[in-house]
């Protein structure tokens, strides 16, 4: 049901209240935005002083190091992530029981675990001095799992003409899932996928809990050693980092939209059933 | 033996960290719940300032990292002088805020559930707008979307734990203390992970009794 249905064209007197609320709700954000900015006076956040620190080419220098090791951190346990999500789904659906077992307990045990737990726990057992691993390993075990579940109902969706048919020319097994399934399941859950990718990316700033230097670490550390005589610069910061956290990852879900209206191949009952962990916020 | 000593050695650090998790969970949902179906309304009213709202909320909080939203209200909030608010206070806003835009997508995926003869018969009884909404289009959207609405819950669930890093007493907090004060590390995340799976199996069996209670058939 499209939002149009819910109401009728607005005659003259709707059009009028209309009016009167967006006048009313208008007032209302200028209001609140007002006071953000007499906030922001009040508290001295507009002071040179505070943002001075950004005009120098070493803190420029920190945030585009961060940047990168962020960058660095999604790259790897995106791609990992999604090698252990095919593995993972190729063996939910796997003939033998043990193996189907084995990765049913692995995908819904990493999916109901808090990713924050994992990842310190994973750095104070091997990786105290290379948070960047346990950040990873965290990344990968809990993403994969995701992703495993949305190409199993990839895989599940692909009509069973094209397994039947592949079986008949005297594929393998193992063809039949590499040559003919996986492909198709993977091409038409790219939406969800790449959803899940920005999750992956999202959560790279949790390197800020186990104090590895990706973006928000680094952030961090430039508002702890700026000292002014108002306070220290966290508020500039986040006006720093955020946009470009939120750049990316508007980037990536713009992407996946892109190729969902273009594909026009996902099956809605598959995105539906997968889409659940991008949806539920995880 | 080391095992089941660690839990019974700390049974108050234990039972203030579930404690603090169910509360920080309980009331950040309250405020998703409410939020997000308030975030819903305005995203499919007739007023286009309203629609606005309701979509650049759910576009900027969907496309933020958590852990940098609770740096931003940790750090950042109290230097603009709302210092007497407190990290539990903070942190449930955090969270309240960042799943109403969640919530938000599920109410308007059931509101698209709704067939269209049910908004056309309400209007052409002459409901206004919000009485369409109200007593028409929201109860039985509300019925379609409470299995999305418990994944949605379960997420918060374990969202929740991130607070832990940011000065909330909860799971993740007595972990850290835990595994600092050279507790064995595998025995705390067991009963940590322990904590965390008894709230969401709970969570998740309400919520199948509720689908199947409520469930709208068509």
């Amino acid at each position: 049901m499209s939002a149009t249905v819910l109401f009728d064209t607005p005659g003259p007197k709707a059009r009028a209240r209309s009016k009167a609320y967006t006048g009313i709700t208008g007032l209302a954000l200028a209001a609140l935005l007002g006071w953000i900015g007499y906030r922001f006076w009040v508290t001295g956040q507009f002071d040179a002083s505070m943002w001075a620190r950004f005009e120098y080419t070493d803190v420029q220098w920190a945030i585009v190091q961060g940047l990168l090791t962020t960058l660095k951190v999604f790259a790897i346990a995106g791609a990992a992530s999604l090698v252990l999500g095919a593995v993972l789904a190729v063996g939910r659906l796997s003939d033998h029981a043990p193996v189907r077992w084995v990765s049913a307990v692995i995908v819904e045990f990493f999916r109901a675990m808090p990713l924050v737990i994992m990842i310190y726990a994973l750095y104070r057992w091997q990786f105290t001095d290379r948070p960047m691993w346990a950040l990873v390993i965290g990344l990968t075990l809990y993403n994969g799992s995701v992703q495993a579940e949305v190409i199993r109902a990839g895989i599940n969706a692909v009509p069973r003409g094209q397994a039947e048919a592949a079986y008949a020319l005297g594929l393998r097994k193992s063809q039949v899932m590499r040559v003919v399934l996986v492909p198709q399941a993977v091409r038409s859950m790219l939406p969800t996928i790449i959803s899940q990718l920005v999750v992956t990316l999202k959560d790279t700033s949790l390197g800020y809990v186990i104090t590895y230097e990706e973006l928000l670490y680094v952030g961090n550390q430039i508002a702890a050693t700026t000292n002014t005589p108002n306070g220290f610069p966290y508020v500039q910061v986040m006006m720093v980092i955020a946009p470009i956290y939120i750049a990316m990852c508007l980037l990536l879900s713009w992407a996946a939209r892109a190729i969902e209206r273009r594909g026009g191949r996902t099956t809605s009952t598959g995105a539906a059933l997968a889409g659940a962990g991008m949806a539920a916020g995880d | 033996m080391d095992f089941l000593n660690t839990l019974t050695d700390n049974t108050e650090l234990f039972r203030k960290g579930f404690l603090g998790t169910l509360a920080l969970t309980g009331s950040s949902a309250l405020i998703a719940l409410v939020l997000g179906t308030l975030m819903a309304a305005f995203r499919v009213s007739p007023v286009p300032v309203l629609r606005w709202i309701g979509t650049t909320w759910v576009t900027i909080l969907r496309n933020t990292p958590l852990t940098l939203l609770f740096f931003a209200s940790v750090f950042a909030v109290p230097k603009l002088g709302l210092n007497q608010l407190t990290y539990f206070v903070l942190a449930m806003a955090t969270l309240g805020f960042y799943t109403s835009a969640f919530v938000c997508e599920v109410v308007r995926s059931g509101i698209n559930t709704v067939p269209i003869g049910q908004a056309e018969a309400a209007r052409s009884l002459g409901l206004t707008f919000s009485q369409t909404l109200r007593t028409v289009i929201l109860p039985q959207a509300g019925r379609t979307v409470i299995g999305p609405i418990g994944s949605v819950l379960i997420a918060l669930t374990k969202n929740s734990a991130i607070a832990g890093g940011f000065n909330v007493v909860e799971l993740f907090s007595t972990q850290k203390t835990l595994t600092e004060n050279a507790n064995p590390l595998f025995a705390v995340f067991f009963w940590i992970a322990l904590g965390y799976l008894l709230i969401t199996l709970v969570l998740s069996g309400i919520f199948r009794g509720l689908e199947n209670r409520l469930a709208v058939a068509r």
